[in-house]
């Protein structure tokens, strides 16, 4: 074990760290918006809407990470209207393609997610929110929304350790997050093992990290799947 | 009887769940103050007849006026439905109802559960409504379990809560959708309690119930459904003493 | 513009019809290499995981953590280029000159195979821990040794409830085949890059690559839910 490669192996890899987080928050964070809208539209009952959203998440939940970058990053560029029009500038930078290909990615499975969270809130408390009198819109503000993610964070916490993973896809449209960097290293060095081991490494710890923050807000949403702040004592009902 | 509106009318209500009919043509009054039980066994269309009234079902055809305002309907493709989202939304701020699941909300405290309604529906400012929410609470017998969450009360005290709930909106009329039913024997007492407290109070509630002794010594109009049908109606006295159903003295024996 | 793309994808002369359905052929190939080795490797995990002492289940544990963290990318590289650093010196010894390494195929499923064996070792033991008691109880009662009872009661059980995993096991592997592309081997991904390359009509064909990977993955998934109906026969799953 060669130490000091491994040191320096890790000095050239850091840099790329920021890259792999800046990718995996902004497609998380735009990610989690389309598919909140994807899944409204699953549950609207308005049939077109319903329907392309299923398409939608059926699409691109069975075509490879890979595919999706490289036809938004090689292959728009094929197209001479993309080419020319004011959109160009961003698509035909790497970090923009990585970035809008993994937020459609990562949508089509926080969708189902998502969904899953919604379709758990138990019905009777709905209804007791109709019987307040609330409508639709404050009672998925107050009511659904807040069930909804309670119950959905566990899955949602292992789609964005799947995000950090997918990042590294990034390397192979040139952007030198930590694989890009890694891969870089090995043809460099052409001591593929040890680079491994310094970026799974830093992977581990990266997700470690993650799932730690997350476990730490699902308790501090969840006082109510928590023990009761003083023992509770049976009691006479009322003086009423 | 004064001319005011009853404070609940349904005329010749009918309701439908595809072919089935549940309710065949209710009619039925409650004035203010009166406590209406409801009775019947399971089918009769008892609990359908009380969500008719906050429109958590809508019927097929007939008519429900709140305090003389009729809740409008229109027919569509998909069969009845309210004419206007908002008239129901603010005539269901003047009706509380409590289920039988109680269906307090899991994320909030007692507290948080109890004002809601008022500070986000009805827009009352929020300071206002805690005080009230923290009479109404001690009323109940639940002040010192504000902070509690529904996960950690018994049935019994989620109950009274849930009571708790549906009196911070200021409601001219109270629903109860079998209080009880859910609950252990020994907590049904409590909740029974805080129902006659209100009964005494001179609140109108319309209660669908199993629970005899209050139909009995509480309300002041019994009503026996059968099969979507009113078979019996009148006072304590007149329809337990002098039945005239083969039906309802069945339903009372078994 | 359709026309323009059935003349591409032609089996004619210049089409690449020909080509593109021999890399699918190759991504099937490739996949089901590394989902059998992944099935082997989970099976083992299971095993450490289930009847294993501590220091087993520890590196169990270890393995599958670890396989789940780390891009799948980075697996394909290790093996890749890994293994040069492992066989050149080695071929060294026996007089080759130049670089040795595994051929792509076999560093891709090898690659394939140890990261779908993380998953695969929760799905069988998910499943082996799903056989109810009762039945297991029910064997040793009747006298049957352990051997026998595994074979005959507990395997055939446990593989019914391993259906649903697996299926999505072999989703996973499916996608992962795209990555195979980097060590050259011409799977799908491979092939269309070639092709975009010489046609300079990179949308085209990466969008016949989704069409071929979609197909593949919607029939898979079909079928997959047919053995699942088949496999549910009797059985009282929730």
């Amino acid at each position: 074990m060669d130490l000091p490669f491994l040191y320096t192996t890790l000095l050239t890899l850091l840099p790329g760290v920021p890259l792999t987080l800046k990718l995996a928050f902004s497609s998380v964070a735009a990610g989690a918006v389309l598919a909140l809208l994807l899944a409204l539209c699953r549950l609207s009952g308005v049939w077109p809407l319903a329907a392309f959203a299923r398409a939608y998440v059926f699409v691109f939940r069975s075509t490879p990470l890979l595919v999706q970058i490289f036809l938004i990053y090689y292959g728009l560029g094929q197209f001479r209207a993309v080419r020319l029009s004011a959109l160009w500038p961003i698509l035909r930078e790497p970090y923009w393609c990585a970035v809008i290909a993994l937020t459609l990615n990562t949508a089509a499975f926080a969708t189902e997610i998502i969904r899953g969270g919604l379709r758990s809130v138990p019905p009777g408390q709905i209804e007791a929110a109709r019987a307040c009198g609330m409508g639709t819109a404050l009672r998925f503000r107050r009511i659904v929304l807040p069930l909804a993610v309670r119950q959905a964070l566990p899955g949602y916490g292992n789609e964005v350790i799947l995000m950090v993973k997918a990042t590294a896809l990034a390397s192979t449209i040139t952007l030198l997050e930590v694989t890009g960097l890694a891969a870089k290293l090995i043809s460099e060095t052409y001591r593929a093992i040890e680079v491994f081991i310094v970026a799974g490494a830093i992977y581990l710890l990266i997700n470690f990290v993650i799932t730690r923050i997350i476990q730490l807000l699902e308790y501090a949403i969840s006082p109510h799947l928590r023990p009761p702040p003083f023992p509770v004592i049976a009691e006479k009902g009322g003086t009423a | 009887m004064s001319s005011k509106p009853p404070a609940v009318r349904l005329a010749d209500l009918r309701k439908s769940f595809g072919a089935v009919e549940v309710l065949k043509g209710i009619s039925l009054a409650a004035h203010d103050g009166e406590v209406v039980s409801i009775l019947g066994s399971s089918g009769s269309g008892k609990s359908t007849l009380l969500r008719c009234i906050n429109l958590l079902e809508v019927p097929s055809s007939g008519e429900v006026a709140i305090e003389g305002e009729v809740i409008r309907l229109r027919q569509t493709r998909h069969g009845t439905r309210p004419a206007d989202r908002r008239q129901v939304d603010r005539l269901r701020t003047q009706i509380g109802m409590v289920f039988q699941s109680f269906n307090l909300w899991s994320h909030m405290t007692v507290l948080e559960n109890v004002i809601e309604a008022p500070v986000h529906v009805q827009r009352r400012p929020r300071a206002e409504c805690v005080a009230e929410a923290e009479a109404i609470l001690e009323k109940v017998g639940m002040a010192d379990r504000r902070d509690y969450y529904p996960a950690h009360l018994s049935g019994g005290q989620q109950q009274r809560a849930a009571i708790a709930r549906a009196l911070a909106q200021r409601p001219r009329v109270m629903l109860f959708d079998e209080p009880t039913s859910a609950l252990d024997p020994e907590l049904v007492g409590e909740v029974l309690r805080v129902m006659r407290a209100l009964a005494e109070e001179g609140r109108t509630m319309l209660v669908v119930t199993h629970e005899m002794g209050f139909a009995r010594d509480v309300s002041s109009k019994v009503v026996f459904l059968h099969k979507g049908v009113i078979e019996e109606q009148g006072t304590p006295g007149e329809v337990f003493g002098q039945a005239r159903s083969q039906r309802f003295k069945q339903f009372l024996a078994g | 513009m359709l026309t323009e793309f059935f003349a591409t994808f032609g089996f004619g002369p210049g089409g690449w019809g020909p080509s593109m359905l021999t890399a699918a052929a190759m991504t099937l190939a490739v996949a089901l290499a590394g989902f059998g080795f992944g099935a082997l490797v989970g099976i083992l995990g299971a095993w450490a995981k289930v009847a294993g002492g501590a220091a087993l289940r520890t590196a169990a544990d270890a393995y599958t953590t670890m396989l789940r963290g780390i891009p799948d990318l980075l697996v394909i590289y290790l093996f890749y280029f890994g293994s040069s650093s492992v066989m050149t010196p080695i071929a060294r010894l026996f007089g080759a000159s130049g670089f040795i390494s595994l051929p792509g195929f076999l560093a891709g499923a090898l690659a394939i195979g140890v990261v779908s064996g993380a998953y695969h070792t929760e799905v069988f033991r998910g499943a082996y821990l799903a056989v109810a008691r009762g039945e297991i109880e029910a064997a040793l009662a009747s006298g049957m040794r352990r051997m026998l009872m595994f074979r005959r009661i507990v395997a055939p059980l446990a593989l019914r409830y391993a259906v649903p995993g697996l299926g999505n096991v072999w989703q996973l592997v499916l996608k992962e085949s795209a990555l195979v592309s980097v060590t050259g081997l011409v799977e799908i991904m491979r092939q269309a890059q070639i092709g975009a390359g010489s046609t300079r009509q990179p949308f085209t064909f990466f969008f016949a690559a989704a069409v071929l990977y979609f197909v593949i993955s919607s029939v898979s998934g079909w079928a997959l839910g047919r053995v699942e109906l088949r496999s549910r026969r009797g059985l009282r799953i929730a």
